[in-house]
C-alpha cells in the first residue's frame, strides 16, 4: 500500500524535545509536506509551500490519532546471514524482520561465508537487497577473509556501496593493521567500527568474568578487554581522525572512555544493544540458556546502569541490535559450545520503550535520535529526519500498546532471542519505506 | 527428612537440611558395605545411565557399584569427545539414550551446565557427576561427610581448601556445602588460579599458605594440572610446590587433630607431599570408601527414598 498522508499523529522530530501534532502528506517516495497544529502549515523547512490539496484515497490515509509518528528507524548492526547461512537468515527474511520491528533500514555486517570483503559481495547484497522490505546498506570488511592481515578493497567497496567497514565478530587483534584500516579509511570519509576486543584477555571466555562466572565455573572475559581495546582505538582516532564507531559497548568502564574521548573533541561514536541495557550475567546461571550467550557477553547490573547512563547523556549514540541469527540446532547445545549472538530486530523498539522511555530515562525524542537520526547521520545514511523532501522512511508506534513476545511469530528465521514470553510496552504499528508500507500490525 | 528433588546438579542449590538428610543416609549405608553380602533392594527395576563425557576412573567405578549395591540396572556410556565434533548433539545423545528407558542418568561433561541442560528435556533424575570447572556435588558430599563422621559436627571447623580454585569443580562443591554447614572455609592458592569474586561466595582467600593454614583443623588438597603451567599461570610445578604445597613442616600450623584429603588422584610429592598422603591424619583411601556409601546414598533419595528397602538382604 502507497501511504498519501499521515493524519493527526504525534511526530517526533529528532531535533525537538517533545512529539508534536501534525499530518504528513507523501508524494510519490518523498515527504512532499508536514503541516503541524498550530503551526501552520510546513512546520520546517518545506520545499513546496501550498500543496496540492487534491483528496486522497481512503486507503492511503493512515490515521495516527494517538500515535507516534517517526523518522524509518535504522539499525546499523544486523547480520543477515546471506551468503552463506540461509538456514538461519535470508536478506529477505531479515529485512522482513526489519520492518516488523519497525526498521526502514539496516547495515548489514560483513562476516558472512564467504564473507563481504570485495566488491562483487557488496554488489551481491545490493542485489539481493532489491524489492526487500528495508534499505540494506552494506559495510564491508576491514581485511581481507576478516584474517586481520591484508586491507581489504575498501575503495572499491566504498564505490559500490558499502557505507563502513568492520571486521565485527573478531576484533582487528593488531594494533598497526587498525592505524592502517583507519589511515585507508580517512580518504572515503566512511567510519570504522571496531569490534573492541583484545583476544589475549578474552581467550576461550564464554561470559562475563566475575562473580557469577566464578560461580558457574565458565571462563570469563573481562571487562578490560573491551576497554584496552577501545582505549586503543580512541588514541588511533586521536591521531588519524577518520570517524571511529565504538560497537557494541558493554562495560561502566567502556562508556567513560567513549565520554572522555569525546569531551576531548575525538572523532568517536558509539551504539549499545538492548541486551546490554535489560539483560546481567546474573539470568546465566538459572538455566544456562544458550540465548544468555552473546559477545560483547552480558556484564553486571553496574554495566548494564553505566549504558543506560551513556545513552542518556549522550555519549553512547546509537541503539542497534546486534541481530546474529542462529539455527537451533547451533543453541540447543552446551553453553560454551553455542555461538555467540541473538536476534533483536523484532524486539529492539519496544524493550527500548519499556526500559528506557517508560522508565524516565529517555524521552520519545529521545529515542528519534538513537534509532534514527544518529544512525543516519553517523553512517551517511539517507532518512534520519521528517523533511519536506526528504524520503518518506517512517515509522509509527503505537506507545500504549502492551504485548507478550512470542519468537514463535518472528518474520525472522532464527528463533534465538532471550526475551520469549516477555511483556513489553511500545509497539510498531506501521513501517513506511519510500512510501510504501512494509509492515502493518 | 527433608529430600524432595529430583535432580542433583549442584551443592549450590541445596539447603543443609537436605545435606545433613544426605549424610545421615550415608552412615546407613556405610553400615551394609560392611556386612558379608553388600547388597540391598531399593532400586531394584530401575534403570541408570552413567554417561561419561569425560575420562573417569574413580568418580565412574563409584557410582557403578553404589548403583549395583542397590540392584539398579546399570549402563555406562563413554564419549571420548563431545558429540558435537561428530555430527550428533548432545541433546542427541542423552534422548537417543534416553529412548531406551532409562531412570537415572549420571552425567559428567567437560562443559559447565550440562547437567542443567540436560533437565530441560530429560524425563529422568539427573546426577551431576562433574560438569566443567562448575560443580561435582557427590565429590563434595563424600569430602562433607569425610569431615562429619569424624568430628560430628562441621560448625566452627576450619577447612582450607588448597589449589586451583579458578578450575576446580570440587573446591566449588566444598564450599557451598561446607559455608551451609557452618564451617569457615578458606582458600589458598596463587592469585592466577584464584577466580574472580571468589571471596564472595562467603570463604576467606589467601595467597600465603601459612596464614590459611594457621589453626586450621581439616586440609583439602586438590591436584594441580601440568596444563596450568602451560598455560602460564603458573611459572613451574616446583615452585607451585615450594609456595603451596603441603610439606610435614607447614602442618605444624594445623589444629592437633587435623585432617588431611585429597580428592584424587594425589601428584605425590607436587601439592602433597609423600609421607603425609600416608600418614594417621590423612583420610584419603576413607574418601573413596566413603564416596561409594554418599553416592548410593544420593541414588536412594532421588529414586524416592523408602529406608524399608534397605533392610533387605
Amino acid at each position: 500500500m502507497k501511504v498519501k498522508l499521515i493524519k493527526n499523529g504525534q511526530i517526533v522530530f529528532p531535533d525537538r524535545d517533545e512529539p508534536v501534532e501534525g499530518d504528513i502528506y507523501i508524494e510519490d517516495d518523498r515527504i512532499e509536506r508536514i503541516e503541524l497544529k498550530g503551526e501552520g502549515k510546513a512546520g520546517k523547512k518545506a520545499g513546496k509551500a501550498g500543496g496540492s490539496g487534491r483528496e486522497s484515497a481512503k486507503d492511503e490515509v493512515i490515521d495516527a490519532s494517538g500515535l507516534l509518528v517517526f523518522p524509518g528507524f535504522i539499525d546499523v548492526h544486523v547480520h543477515l546471514r546471506e551468503p552463506g547461512r540461509e538456514d538461519c537468515e535470508t536478506i529477505a527474511s531479515g529485512t522482513e524482520a526489519a520492518a516488523a520491528g519497525g526498521f526502514t533500514a539496516v547495515a548489514c555486517m560483513p562476516n558472512t561465508t564467504p564473507p563481504i570483503d570485495n566488491q562483487e559481495s557488496v554488489m551481491f547484497v545490493k542485489q539481493r537487497a532489491h524489492g526487500c522490505k528495508a534499505r540494506v546498506y552494506p559495510i564491508g570488511a576491514i581485511s581481507k577473509g576478516r584474517k586481520g592481515k591484508e586491507l581489504a578493497e575498501i575503495g572499491e567497496m566504498v564505490r559500490t556501496g558499502a557505507v563502513a567497514i568492520t571486521d565485527d565478530g573478531s576484533p582487528v587483534n593488531d594494533a598497526g593493521m587498525m592505524r592502517r584500516a583507519m589511515e585507508y579509511a580517512g580518504m572515503f570519509g566512511i567510519p570504522v567500527i571496531s569490534h573492541a576486543e583484545d583476544i589475549s584477555l578474552s581467550g576461550r571466555g564464554v561470559m562475563n568474568e566475575g562473580y557469577e562466572s566464578t560461580r558457574l565455573g565458565m571462563p570469563g572475559i573481562p571487562p578490560f578487554s573491551e576497554e584496552i581495546c577501545i582505549s586503543r582505538d580512541i588514541t588511533l582516532c586521536k591521531y588519524i581522525g577518520t570517524p571511529l564507531h565504538i560497537a557494541h559497548v558493554s562495560t561502566e568502564g567502556s562508556v567513560d572512555l567513549i565520554r572522555r574521548a569525546k569531551a576531548q573533541g575525538v572523532n568517536v561514536t558509539a551504539e549499545a544493544t538492548p541486551h546490554h541495557f535489560t539483560l546481567t550475567d546474573v539470568e546465566i546461571g538459572k538455566e544456562f540458556n544458550t540465548n544468555l550467550k552473546m559477545n560483547p557477553p552480558l556484564r553486571t547490573q553496574r554495566d548494564v546502569d553505566a549504558v543506560i547512563e551513556g545513552l542518556a547523556d549522550g555519549t553512547i549514540d546509537i541503539i542497534a541490535s546486534d541481530h546474529a541469527p542462529h539455527a537451533p540446532e547451533e543453541k540447543e547445545v552446551e553453553f560454551d559450545q553455542a555461538p555467540n549472538g541473538i536476534i533483536g530486530l523484532e524486539t529492539m523498539v519496544s524493550l527500548a520503550g519499556t526500559f528506557l522511555v517508560k522508565t524516565g530515562k529517555l524521552s520519545w525524542n529521545d529515542l528519534a535520535r538513537k534509532l534514527s537520526a544518529n544512525p543516519s547521520r553517523i553512517m551517511r545514511l539517507p532518512g534520519g529526519d521528517l523533511l519536506a523532501g526528504g524520503v518518506a522512511d517512517i515509522t509509527i508506534l503505537n506507545p500504549k500498546s502492551t504485548w507478550t513476545v512470542r519468537v514463535d511469530k518472528f518474520r525472522s528465521i532464527s528463533r534465538n532471542s532471550p526475551y520469549d514470553g516477555w511483556k513489553l510496552n511500545g509497539r510498531v504499528k506501521y513501517t513506511i519505506v519510500g512510501g510504501e508500507v512494509t509492515f502493518a500490525d | 527428612m527433608t529430600f524432595k528433588r529430583r535432580h542433583l546438579l549442584g551443592l549450590e542449590d541445596v539447603t543443609a537440611d537436605e545435606i545433613m538428610t544426605v549424610l545421615e543416609t550415608t552412615t546407613v549405608f556405610k553400615e551394609v558395605l560392611e556386612r558379608p553380602i553388600k547388597k540391598v533392594a531399593p532400586l531394584r527395576g530401575l534403570t541408570v545411565a552413567n554417561i561419561f563425557f569425560e575420562p573417569s576412573t574413580r568418580t565412574r567405578v563409584s557410582f557403578e557399584l553404589a548403583e549395583k549395591r542397590l540392584s539398579a540396572d546399570t549402563m555406562s556410556f563413554a564419549a571420548a569427545t563431545s558429540s558435537v565434533k561428530k555430527g550428533e548433539t548432545l541433546k542427541d545423545t542423552v534422548r537417543n539414550l534416553e529412548a531406551m528407558k532409562i531412570d537415572m542418568v549420571v552425567i559428567r561433561h567437560q562443559s559447565s551446565g550440562v547437567p542443567y541442560f540436560l533437565t530441560r528435556f530429560c524425563s529422568s533424575s539427573v546426577i551431576n557427576a562433574g560438569d566443567g570447572q562448575h560443580e561435582h556435588p557427590t565429590q563434595g558430599l563424600l569430602d562433607i561427610y569425610s569431615i562429619w563422621e569424624k568430628y560430628g559436627s562441621l560448625d566452627g571447623l576450619r577447612v582450607v581448601l588448597m589449589g586451583d580454585a579458578k578450575h576446580s569443580r570440587v573446591i566449588r562443591s566444598n564450599v557451598w556445602g561446607l559455608t551451609k554447614l557452618g564451617a569457615s572455609v578458606a582458600v589458598c592458592g596463587p592469585p592466577t588460579l584464584l577466580p574472580v569474586g571468589l571471596e564472595n561466595t562467603g570463604v576467606e582467600v589467601y595467597t600465603d599458605i601459612d596464614k590459611a593454614l594457621d589453626g586450621a583443623d581439616v586440609v583439602n588438597v586438590m591436584r594441580i594440572q601440568l596444563e596450568r603451567q602451560e598455560a602460564g599461570l603458573l611459572p613451574s610445578l616446583r615452585e607451585y610446590t615450594s609456595l603451596f604445597g603441603i610439606t610435614k613442616e607447614r602442618l605444624k600450623r594445623l589444629n592437633k587433630n587435623y585432617t588431611i584429603m585429597h580428592p584424587g588422584p594425589i601428584n605425590r610429592g607436587i601439592e602433597l607431599a609423600d609421607e603425609i598422603a600416608d600418614s594417621s591424619h590423612s583420610v584419603i583411601l576413607e574418601q573413596v570408601t566413603n564416596g561409594v556409601a554418599v553416592r548410593m546414598a544420593v541414588l536412594f533419595l532421588l529414586a524416592g527414598g523408602d529406608r524399608s528397602q534397605t533392610d533387605e538382604g
